[in-house]
């Protein structure tokens, strides 16, 4: 049984559609990534799931219950959870009380903010230190371990490399291999399409509010990303029908 | 001079009390109550009600009026708070400027045009003092200030180390991302709420002893708690502690200088402070008048 389970959403800004009929199925442990160009409403479609889009229609299911009657704190509690672009901590709050405010939600499971540190040791000295004053780096690593310490059955992340040095990045994705011991799944929202390719197990391409691409890692080229990117390629979409 | 300012320094400290709900509420929620002097004489109205109609010890009325106040701070923020933010600052505004013209008016109805004062009922503590020297020091007022001090250190305990506390303050930063990370934003809100009316309660009890009130007292509560909360800076609570007492202290001065220079004083003090942050964009006023000294 799938992990989770997206099946018809579509979703709105106002007049306009940013997502459109979208269906994908997760598997537990698996790493999904999402690319397209900006505008193709992969942000939307990771904040409708995690319920802090509002309204949209279609069926949202973790573990086979049905979240669309959840808001966005109790579908942290069901176990899904959101590291959202643009980081979004509490800027004057510590590093560990934005840690702490994560592990309130009390589920059980090996992350605790004593696991960040290990994981992220560049946060050991700056545990203390308002988020405002972190750099960009240490803002994502805080961001992704606030979310890791609800103990989430899958996690999306939205952007995580989005304003960081190639070197920054490769520290913020250190992080994988342990998603992958906890069999956390997760869905990566990522520009970078060879590091995408290189992380996850399998690739979703987004164009304008449609999901256009759908493959395993292994079996797709850079060229058919990149064709999908643009609209070139959608005949794709049909050899790799979704779900 | 010693006594001007130990008395200022004390009614700074009723100050502070009047003004800590207001700007908790503003902090956490970011809706200026109108409402809150009016509420602080409904809670004395309670308090007189209380010890007159049941006969209650008049501390033993204030703690059950402090309570009463947080219930009805939540039914306030359900019914009038949250739907009113929703519409923009501007209504909330309005919605609580339309709720103190009701709650004034709906006091006026029941308790009639009298004034009315705990005094009587708190047997020589509301004149009492003790003497250090030349100096009298009333004990009302000392036990206020400490009140206040307890009040706003404990609500600065309750945010920075317990998880409720967290949860509010994350609220009060950004709630849509607050419910990203499992609060619920709507649950932190009403708790916020409860405890903001909480404040009010003893604010109001505060006022019934140490002066007399009508119906439409709220107004001029409201003034100097919102002058206290500008001064010290709303988003601050020791801040508000500092407020109120830099209120009390230039009122107090003031009046020593003219018979109207009580009120003068103070308003003059929140003008400057209100320049100082305008030009700003937080309690630069130091820095500002070493800068046009350079």
């Amino acid at each position: 049984m799938s992990q989770l389970v997206v099946e018809n959403l579509t979703a709105r800004h106002g007049l306009l559609t940013a997502v459109k009929d979208v269906s994908l199925r997760l598997d537990k442990g698996e790493i999904l990534a999402i690319v397209g160009a900006n505008g193709a409403g992969k942000s939307t479609l990771l904040r409708a799931i995690a319920g802090s889009h509002g309204a949209y229609d279609g069926h949202v299911m973790l573990n086979g219950a049905p979240l669309d009657h959840l808001k966005s704190h109790q579908r942290v509690r069901a176990g899904l959870a959101l590291v959202p672009e643009g980081r979004r901590l509490f800027a004057t709050m510590s590093v560990q009380e934005n840690l702490a405010l994560g592990a309130q939600v009390g589920r059980a499971g090996a992350w605790t903010p004593a696991r960040v540190f290990e994981v992220f040791d560049n946060l050991v000295k700056r545990r203390h230190s308002r988020a405002l004053n972190l750099s960009g780096g240490e803002q994502q690593a805080t961001a992704i371990g606030r979310a890791l310490v609800t103990n989430p059955d899958v996690i999306l992340l939205d952007e995580v490399s989005l304003g960081l040095s190639p070197a920054v990045v490769d520290r913020v994705y250190s992080i994988m291999p342990a998603l992958r011991e906890t069999h956390t799944s997760v869905v990566i929202v990522e520009q970078d399409l060879g590091r995408a390719m290189a992380v996850a197990d399998r690739v979703i391409c987004m164009l304008e509010g449609r999901i256009v691409l759908e493959g395993r890692s292994a079996d797709l080229t850079r060229e058919d990303i990149i064709g999908a990117y643009f609209g070139l390629s959608g005949q794709q979409a049909q050899k790799e029908p979704v779900g | 001079m010693i006594d001007v300012v130990v008395q200022g320094v004390l009614l700074g400290g009723y100050y502070a009390i009047l003004a800590a709900g207001l700007a908790f509420l503003y902090s956490v929620m970011g809706l200026f109550n109108l409402a809150h002097g009016s509420f602080a004489v409904l809670a004395a109205y309670f308090v007189v009600m209380l010890c007159d109609a049941l006969g209650l010890d008049p501390f033993l009325a204030i703690a059950l009026v402090v309570l009463a106040l947080g219930v009805i701070g939540v039914v306030v923020e359900r019914l009038v708070f949250e739907p009113s933010t929703r519409g923009g600052p501007l209504l909330s505004v309005l919605a609580t400027f339309g709720l103190s013209v009701v709650l004034d008016n709906a006091m006026f109805q029941v308790f009639g045009a009298n004034t009315r004062s705990l005094a009587p009922y708190i047997g020589d503590l509301s004149w009492a003092s003790w003497e250090l020297g030349d100096l009298y020091v009333g004990k009302l007022a000392v036990i206020t200030l400490v009140a206040a001090v307890a009040v706003l250190g404990g609500l600065h305990l309750f945010l920075t180390h317990t998880g409720l506390g967290r949860a509010i303050r994350a609220t009060a930063q950004d709630a849509d991302t607050a419910g990203l990370v499992g609060i619920d934003p709507r649950r932190a809100r009403t708790i916020a709420a409860a405890i903001a009316f909480m404040t009010i309660g003893l604010a109001g009890a505060a006022l019934g002893m140490r002066a007399t009130f009508t119906p439409y007292s709220g107004t001029p509560q409201l003034l100097f708690a919102f002058q206290a909360a500008v001064i010290g800076g709303s988003n601050s609570i020791w801040g508000t502690l500092i407020g109120g007492i830099v209120l009390g202290l230039s009122q107090t001065i003031g009046a020593e200088i003219s018979t109207q220079g009580f009120f003068i004083a103070g308003n003059l003090v929140f003008f400057a402070v209100l320049f100082a942050r305008l030009y700003g964009g937080s309690l630069r006023l130091p820095a500002l008048i070493l800068k046009r000294k350079v």
